[in-house]
């Protein structure tokens, strides 16, 4: 049905972290492949323009890259891990099968933006903030061209100034939480976490330079229009995010970019059988989870930001060697800047949290999975009067969750609208990328896809 | 390099993806959900949400926002839960 190759270490993931992975890795003289689902390298930080030939990054020689491929599942061997991958156009039926068999694996998946629901947010022109970011980056094309940017996190603020770079309007930025104190007049204070100083302070000049109004303790609660996003209603929020009555304004918007902080993209880690702890993968000091020769890096193990994943990559890939018999030397470096990272990621993460009062943003018909179409109401039915209570029984009564998506959007949102206290209780999914029928079938031709040696650096 | 969208001939450059094409072309809606019939686009941009399903040469359920065109691609909307073709 596939081919199967012999790879002693697999990075699946091409961001900032199974970028580091891969060249730690190599460094040691053990050979890698490095898997991801996009043409370029540089996953979500350093997404490249995908018009343009040219790839930006340059892998250590001998490193194997298999660009446009998904792994679709792991699966446990003798003396390592299986990765199933598929290569070629996105969903298309003639992709390539190949299996990889590694000693030893890093995971690097990385992580999607947190939507939070609202009336009219199921309405074209509505996007995730990463969405926003990833096709201004990737493609030169704005989302609107009067558009709000709203939810919470500093993430806002490069996707208000990559709008304004591909020639959108930002008629604001609504920052949900209460401003940090300082956080744009003085990005050197308390959060400024390290290497991001610069960057912050260049955001916040574009800011200033396009009169982009910042406004704390306000969320967009309504999106109007028939067919298409035509107007929003915002209103200012107490501390717990439920809105101040006579606080709400209209606006004019063609699009709204919303992004409550970052859900880890966890469904290969589960398929490892990985222990998760709060929504996360469990790593120790040298990045291993719970799983002998299965590491993480990055977003998947905690939601800290390009820098430390980065550094959490570097010790992955180390550790990965090591697993396989290289000879390492301790990435001492790699792993203070781990320390300082986690540190920022915890701060940032308190000044930032997703609070309870969003779920008075709801009515009974607005939307709580985008997929199955499941409305606030349906939900609340599913678990008064059917007594669905844990996850399952709650999926299958509602259907909520049980979509294309297999609850990546709604998940951590269902989860708390009914009281169940984990937010991955939805992530385990049989395949951690849907396949169509005919490729599990195996009926597609045996070719092998392209396996490119990296570029010597 | 030249694509047709719902039959109509439309511009597109190599490396687009075919949200790209259709976000360009001043489109924010190219599917019809399968029980409301509500209008659907770009939703995450990166391939999670299955919100941007689109019918490229006859193949249903293909994300606009992971799929790369090629030249000559028919690109269509998509009506609820379709076949292929
Ligand atoms: C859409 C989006 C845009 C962002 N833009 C920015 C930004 O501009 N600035 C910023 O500071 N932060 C940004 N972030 C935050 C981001 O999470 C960064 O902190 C950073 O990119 C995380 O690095 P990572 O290596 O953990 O994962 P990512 O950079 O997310 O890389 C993960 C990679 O894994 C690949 N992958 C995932 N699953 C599979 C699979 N099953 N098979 C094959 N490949 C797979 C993906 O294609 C991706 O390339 C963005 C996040 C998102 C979701
Ligand atoms: S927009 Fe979410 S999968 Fe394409």
């Amino acid at each position: 049905m596939s081919r199967t190759v012999v790879s002693s270490i697999v990075v699946i993931g091409a961001g900032p972290a199974g970028l580091a992975a891969t060249r730690a890795a190599a460094d040691t003289g053990a050979d890698v492949t490095l898997i991801d689902a996009a043409p370029k390298l540089g996953g979500q930080y350093h997404r490249q323009d995908a018009r343009t030939g040219d790839e930006r990054f340059a892998l250590p020689a001998g490193v194997q890259h298999l660009r446009e491929s998904v792994v679709w599942a792991i699966e446990p061997i003798d003396g390592g891990h299986r990765a199933h991958v598929r290569t070629g156009p996105a969903d298309s039926p003639d992709r390539t099968g190949t299996s990889i068999d590694a000693a030893a694996l890093v995971l690097a998946t990385g992580a999607y933006d947190r939507a939070l629901p609202f009336p009219g947010w199921d309405l074209p022109g509505v996007f995730t903030a990463g969405a926003a970011q990833a096709l201004a980056k990737g493609q030169g094309v704005a989302v609107g061209s009067r558009v709000l940017v709203a939810g919470t996190g500093p993430f806002l603020l490069p996707v208000a100034s990559s709008l304004v770079g591909v020639g959108a309007e930002v008629v604001a930025i609504l920052e949900a939480n209460a401003a940090v104190r300082g956080w744009l007049s003085n990005p050197f204070g308390a959060l400024a976490g390290a290497g991001k100083a610069g960057e912050l302070a260049a955001y916040a000049a574009t800011l200033v330079r396009h009169r982009i109004p910042y406004r704390a303790r306000r969320a967009v609660i309504e999106a109007h229009g028939a067919d298409r996003v035509e107007a929003v209603t915002t209103a200012r929020l107490d501390a717990d995010w439920s809105p101040l009555p006579g606080s709400e304004k209209t606006m004019e918007v063609d699009a709204v970019a919303v992004g409550f902080g970052f859900t880890p993209q966890l469904e290969l880690a589960v398929s490892a059988r990985c222990e998760l702890r709060d929504g996360f993968v469990v790593v120790d000091a040298a990045q291993a989870t719970s799983v002998p020769g299965v590491f993480a890096a990055g977003e998947l193990t905690g939601i800290g930001g390009a820098t430390l994943s980065a550094a959490e990559g570097a010790v992955a890939g180390a550790a990965a060697a090591r697993h396989v018999g290289a000879e390492v030397r301790p990435p001492l470096q790699a792993m203070r800047r781990i320390r300082s990272g986690r540190r920022f990621a915890a701060a940032l993460g308190e000044a930032y949290p997703v609070r309870p009062g969003w779920r008075t943003w709801l009515r009974d018909d607005t939307l709580v999975c985008r997929c199955e179409e499941v409305d606030y109401a349906a939900l609340r039915g599913a678990r008064n009067d059917r007594d669905a209570t844990g996850s399952r029984s709650l999926k299958l009564v509602s259907r909520a969750g049980l979509g294309l998506c297999q609850g990546r959007v709604c998940g951590a949102n269902v989860a708390e609208l009914s009281g169940i206290d984990d937010p991955a209780a939805f992530a385990g999914r049989p395949m951690a990328v849907p396949l169509r029928l005919c490729e599990l079938a195996g009926a597609d031709p045996e070719a092998t896809p392209e396996i490119e040696p990296g570029v010597k650096v | 390099m030249r694509v047709r969208v719902d039959g109509e001939v439309c511009e597109a450059e190599e490396g687009q993806t075919v949200a790209g094409v259709l976000l360009a072309a001043g489109r924010n809606s190219w599917r019809s959900t399968r029980r409301g019939g509500r209008p659907r686009g770009v939703f995450c941009g990166i391939g999670v949400c299955f919100d941007c399903l689109v019918v490229v040469n006859g193949v249903p359920d293909v994300r606009a926002c992971q799929r790369r065109v090629e030249p000559d691609d028919e690109i269509r909307t998509q009506h609820g839960a379709e076949l292929p073709s």
